[in-house]
């Protein structure tokens, strides 16, 4: 009878599980029979570099920073029409003139409401906060 | 254990293809041979150790080359630099958040009693002050050969040392402890300026 020819899988998986849990397992042994556990308030205490931990790990961070990435757009987009738009100006006829100047009055609009909305508050939402 | 095997029988014995060993020389063995040593350094003396480690000495001959950045992991600690004050809190709580069995490698005149800065008021005078140490090397700052030393006379410690009986290895023994005080900076000085149990300055005698 020829073995089965994934059998070797098994034999990988075997292998697999023994390898990593043979030392574990006599490292457990050693621990548990040899060497005496010896705990302590500063040997489980979180790892600072050396420096007492202040506070709780899990703390509030203000998630504003994305507004400015969005209103950072405006500028870039805009500026990414700008130039060929500056460099080819001579050359535009009146309808593309236009169009870019519809353009740049949307974005300049939308920069307008955002700072009206107060985004460009840095403390903002302390302020609410408060 | 080991002064058991008798050593003559052991070459007779190597000699035929029979390698006979025991448990505390295969386990001190292994230690010695994988040292880790805890990945900081205070000052100047520092500078030798990364020498030490790169490639043109070549710490990974002796097994040493995984320096840890945690402490968790670490083996060893090469106190390589100037012990500031300011510092020697934090050295000793990183001692303390070492695991069991660990060493220490008292690395420059600094390390060891304050070295150029001894008269200094920031300046802790020796580590060992307030941890064990286990191998001192002087020198300002000891050449990376030195280190290299120190690091061979470590693994001859760690080798000779016992898993039973009276003296045997300290972290083994339930009595010794694994973690020190940690110093508190007081009105003029650290608080306590030494730990009394483990820093018995050499008496000066005077004819
Ligand atoms: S012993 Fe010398 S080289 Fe080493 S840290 Fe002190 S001053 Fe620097």
């Amino acid at each position: 009878m020829t073995p089965d020819p994934y059998f070797f899988l098994v034999i990988f998986a075997g292998v697999a599980l023994v390898f990593p849990l043979l030392p574990l397992g006599l490292a457990w042994i050693w621990r548990r029979f040899l060497q005496p556990p010896k705990p302590g308030p500063q040997k489980n205490a979180t790892y600072e570099c050396g420096v007492e931990s202040i506070g709780e790990a899990q703390v509030q961070f203000q998630s504003q920073y994305y507004l400015y990435c969005i209103i950072f757009l405006v500028f870039d987009v805009e500026a990414v029409f700008l130039v060929p738009f500056a460099v080819a100006f001579t050359g535009l006829p009146f309808g593309a003139f236009i169009a870019i100047l519809v353009f740049l009055l949307l974005l300049l609009e939308g920069l307008v409401w955002a700072w009206s909305k107060g985004c460009l508050d840095w403390a903002r939402m302390r302020e609410r906060a408060r | 254990m080991s002064d058991q095997i008798d050593e003559g029988l052991r070459s007779e014995l190597q000699k035929r293809g029979v390698w006979v060993t025991s448990t505390q020389e295969l386990y001190n063995w292994g230690r010695k041979n994988s040292i880790w040593p805890l990945q900081f350094g205070l000052a100047c003396c520092a500078i030798e150790m990364i020498a030490t480690a790169a490639s043109r000495y070549d710490l990974a001959r002796f097994g040493g080359e995984v320096f840890r950045p945690s402490p968790r992991q670490a083996d060893l600690m090469i106190v390589a630099g100037t012990v500031t004050k300011k510092m020697a809190p934090q050295i000793v709580r990183l001692y303390n958040q070492m695991p069991d069995p660990k060493y220490v490698i008292s690395m420059g005149a600094c390390a060891i009693s304050g070295g150029p800065f001894k008269q200094g008021y920031n300046v802790l005078k020796g580590i060992d002050r307030y941890i064990p140490v286990d191998v001192y090397i002087p020198g300002c700052p000891p050449r990376p050969e030195a280190l290299l030393h120190a690091f061979m006379e470590l693994q001859r410690k760690i080798d000779g040392q016992k898993l039973t009986g009276q003296d045997k290895a300290s972290h083994l023994d339930r009595e010794q402890p694994s973690e020190f005080p940690v110093p508190a900076f007081g009105a003029h000085d650290l608080e306590p300026p030494s730990n009394p149990n483990i820093f018995r300055p050499p008496a000066i005698e005077r004819a």
